[in-house]
């Protein structure tokens, strides 16, 4: 199983914060991967090029890391490809729907103490384990 | 410029998911699994997270405007709407399946692994089909007059 690493977690999520609160400060933006990637989606959206440039950064981020000797990042994933495109197209449609992610509603809407976003977070945390719970112990049990 | 300082928030940001271990899903999937060999590093990152940016956001709200654009883009809205909650519910299962949501996905894109492929192409047509069909779900067909220059724009969203 894996280990618990609360250091790293807590150093990692500083910068997850610190990335955050520099794209407010200097930009007026906010750091929400759902709201950034969808928009640039939409046709009727005028600013688009710093969409394109966040999203490039949060892909060169592991090819810079890769330059110092980290391996890529290609993660083990459970379940079929069909399971995982499901999954992909729930993450997706939900997140849009629910104008949201981890990033918009769970660091920065918790961060601005907003209801909305609480209550989001709450819902998809929930959901989430639930998923897990019955994926793992009562299918997968 | 603020092109530029958008590169690098992202370059931070994704530094600071790969540092966290969030970008693996077996590591988010643990702190899903209460039931199970419970790993709690996600409440750590999350605390990490939410701490810096309520500092950062609390100096922004002092400020004027930010240093790049004429005006801070704060999500005004407050209001929980069927929406909100279909949404949340909708993503918490897609993220339960996988162990991936859109900011690790971007990241993980980097690694050109297949599963990583198929889920952001398939993330990707999720967000499409929601902006084509999703609005007409859930709003009015009919607006008031005025009421298409008041509804929130994509950019004031929440996230």
């Amino acid at each position: 199983m894996h280990d618990f690493t609360p250091i790293s977690g807590f150093a990692g999520g500083a910068l997850i914060g610190l990335a955050a609160a520099l794209l407010m400060l200097l930009t007026g933006r906010i750091a929400g991967v759902t709201g950034i990637v969808g928009g640039l989606l939409q046709p009727d959206t005028a600013d688009r090029s710093w969409r394109i440039a966040f999203i490039l950064g949060l892909i060169a981020a592991p090819l810079i890391a890769a330059l110092f000797g980290a391996p890529l990042p290609r993660p083990a994933m459970n379940g079929s490809l069909v399971v995982i495109a499901i999954a992909g197209l729930l993450v997706g449609f939900g997140t849009r729907m629910g104008n949201g992610c981890t990033s918009g509603h769970g660091v920065c809407g918790f961060a601005r103490l907003s209801g909305r976003s609480i209550v989001a977070t709450f819902i998809f945390m929930t959901a989430a384990i639930a998923t897990v719970a019955i994926a793992r112990h009562v299918i997968g049990g | 410029m603020p092109v530029l300082a958008s590169f690098i928030c992202g370059l931070i940001f994704g530094a600071g998911l790969l540092i966290s271990g969030m970008t693996d899903p077996q590591k988010v999937l643990g702190f899903l699994d209460l039931f199970g060999a419970w790993d709690a590093t996600l409440a750590f990152v999350m605390a990490g997270a939410v701490a810096v940016a309520a500092s950062g956001f609390a100096i922004a709200q002092r400020r004027a405007a930010p240093t790049f654009s004429a005006r801070f883009l704060w999500p005004d809205r407050n209001d929980i709407d069927a929406p909100l909650v279909g949404g949340a519910i909708l993503f918490g299962i897609g993220w339960g399946l996988a162990g991936i949501c859109p900011g690790p996905a971007l990241v993980n894109l980097a690694g050109l692994s297949l599963p990583i492929v198929v889920f952001v192409v398939a993330m990707l047509a999720g967000m499409i089909g929601q902006n084509l069909f999703g609005k007409n779900l859930w709003r009015p067909r009919t607006m008031a007059p005025g009421a298409a220059e008041t509804a929130s724009l994509p950019s004031r969203a929440d996230g």
